[in-house]
């Protein structure tokens, strides 16, 4: 009974009594459902336009952030450093057309996969040869992102919100508003989506699969540079930031690898149960440290009753 | 049908040209046709007769589907194309609509048929005004501009797959088999569309079919393959009363009806096949 009563009961009795705290955890899960919002939105753009599923975005991440870092080492100042790293981003993405994705047109996805695995070895050696593998710091204070917080009394509570965390979620929700707006109300945006609805008819109407391709995964690359960013100023950059595009992972299953409104609600969903589920019942029943398992295993229940994700595209068939 | 006079000038010349795809499977062995400009050609033929690839031979679409041009050339006002990617032959105003349609089906329909404008330059004032254009000749797709085109039926996928061409101002669509899967009464609808198409806006038009009976109604010259060859061509009206393309492809015999026994005489006679 007593098991019950903490799974059932207590947590929620814990919510309702400090509902400051209920609010901070709440805050620190939109900040992480952003990021994972973003970095899935970038796997849906390359998934919806290539049919390829994109395992290299996790080492873009960390390599965007890695050439940041570095180039500021050097002595370039920041904010100059952020546009050569986006140049750097765009040569990657042409380069990856050229020497993977173009000769491996039509073969089946599979492979297309298997490649971006072999991009992802590739992007670690170069990253380790390059920058090498000790952890660095991100460029936080030079970039001018604020560093100092905000505290709030709601319910006569504490809330502490992060400068660098709202600082996030603005540039984040910008981002996807922006990229949002790209889709649906420009030609090369529309041209993106007709893409990935069917790949000889784009032909056929003259849209060119290169242009589109290096233009999706240059999208990806920005989307890896301020999720690098964002994460890095919280964590540090090393090769462990990887992880934080796995995260991404859980969010596709329930989102659907072709929805960007999935990815969008499913990274804000993440985030903020599983923090959730780690501070009211992960903590006190389970020893914590459930973020780490939390979103799959909850990928794993919804997949069970739909298997398309929550916003998988239906697939429209006539009869 | 045959008023609107296509011209002496040939818009399109294909010269004996070889397909193989895979590097193994010969599917065109020497298809020689022109398309002269402002007429409706039609290339006639059974199931895997070569058609379709002769097709997207033209529109070079046959690249990502693992196939080649090995031989013969393709001349499009006087330049070889073979070579060329299909946006530019889409910027040159050559442009394919596919079998079975191929709408974009997430895409609303006029979203579609914005994607046909994807290759111009001449500024949004000239595409609306084709947008208009397009909404004249299918009345049905300005009433369903909004919809999800994987909702839409299937002759208005055809209608939307038509006018999407239509929207990169060609002067040569390549449309193929146009009647597939629709009831006769929209076939002849979509087919009357073409011809005022091909009237009102001077388009050429090069159209594969296996519905013999219409197109060779509607066209002004005719092509029929068989197993990837040229096996007969002529003015659709001398096709139409050619006996034996009346006993093969229109189903109609001068002796009255065979019974099963005699369909190897049937094949003996077919003296095109040499």
């Amino acid at each position: 009974m007593a098991i019950l009563n903490e799974i059932f009961i207590t947590p929620f009795v814990d919510m309702a009594e400090a509902p400051d705290f209920l609010m901070q955890v709440l805050w620190e899960g939109l900040v992480s459902g952003v990021l994972y919002a973003l970095i899935a939105l970038g796997f849906v753009l390359i998934y919806r336009s290539s049919r390829i599923f994109n395992f290299a975005q996790g080492i873009m991440v960390v390599f965007a952030a890695l050439t940041l870092v570095g180039l500021h080492a050097m002595g370039v100042p920041a904010w100059i450093s952020v546009a050569l790293t986006l140049a750097v981003m765009f040569v990657l993405a042409v380069s990856i057309e050229r020497v993977v994705l173009r000769p491996l047109v039509g073969q089946p996805d599979i492979i297309l996969f298997m490649a971006t695995i072999g991009i992802t070895l590739f992007l670690i050696g170069l990253g380790e040869i390059i920058f090498g593998g000790e952890n660095k710091v991100m460029i936080t204070e030079e970039l001018g992102i604020p560093t100092g917080d905000t505290v709030l009394e709601p319910f006569g509570g504490l809330l502490i919100l992060q400068h660098l965390d709202i600082t996030v979620v603005v540039v984040a929700t910008v981002l996807v508003v922006g990229l949002l707006a790209f889709l649906n109300y420009t030609r090369m945006g529309r041209a993106i989506r007709a893409l990935g609805d069917d790949h000889q008819a784009a032909l056929s109407v003259g849209i060119s699969l290169q242009t589109i391709w290096v233009l999706v995964w240059f999208i990806a690359g920005i989307i890896a540079l301020v999720t690098g960013i964002a994460w890095g100023a919280r964590a540090g950059v090393s090769f462990a930031l990887e992880v934080i595009a796995y995260k991404a992972l859980p969010v596709l299953m329930l989102g659907g690898l072709e929805s960007i409104t999935g990815a969008i609600v499913g990274g804000l969903m993440i985030g903020m149960l599983e923090k959730l589920f780690e501070i009211y019942w992960g903590q006190p029943l389970l020893g914590g440290n459930t973020e780490t398992w939390f979103a799959f295993v909850l990928a794993l229940v919804v997949l069970l009753f739909r298997p398309q994700g929550l916003f998988g595209e239906r697939i429209i068939e006539r009869v | 049908m045959l008023d609107a006079a296509p011209t002496e000038e040939s818009l399109l010349e294909v010269n004996n040209i070889e397909v193989i795809y895979n590097h193994v499977i010969l599917v065109l062995k020497g298809v020689s046709l022109s398309v002269p400009k402002g007429g409706i050609t039609a290339l006639l033929g059974g199931n895997g007769a070569g058609k379709t690839t002769t097709l997207k031979a033209i529109s070079n679409l046959l690249h990502s589907e693992r196939g080649e041009v090995t031989k013969g050339s393709i001349v499009y006002k006087g330049e070889r194309v073979q070579d060329l990617e299909p946006a530019a032959l889409v910027k040159r105003g050559v442009i394919q609509v596919m079998e079975g349609r191929h709408c974009f089906e997430h895409l609303t329909v006029e979203e579609n048929l914005m994607t046909g404008a994807y290759t111009r330059s001449d500024g949004k004032a000239a595409v609306e005004r084709d947008l208009e254009m397009v909404y004249d000749y299918f009345p049905r797709l300005k009433e369903r501009r909004k919809s999800q085109a994987g909702y839409t039926s299937g002759g208005e996928q055809q209608m939307c797959a038509i006018g999407r061409a239509l929207m990169s101002r060609p002067d040569t669509i390549l449309l193929d088999e146009p009647s597939m899967g629709l009831a006769p009464q929209l076939v002849e609808q979509i087919f009357e569309i073409v011809k005022a198409v091909n009237e009102g806006e001077g388009v050429s038009f090069l159209l594969a079919e296996q519905n013999t009976n219409v197109a060779l109604r509607y066209a002004h010259r005719g092509y029929i393959l068989e197993n990837g060859r040229v096996v007969m061509d002529g003015p659709a009206q001398e096709l139409r009363e050619n006996p034996d393309v009346k006993e093969f492809y229109l189903g109609m015999s001068d002796e009255g009806r065979k019974s099963f026994r005699d369909v190897r005489s049937y094949r003996r006679r077919k003296r095109w096949l040499a």
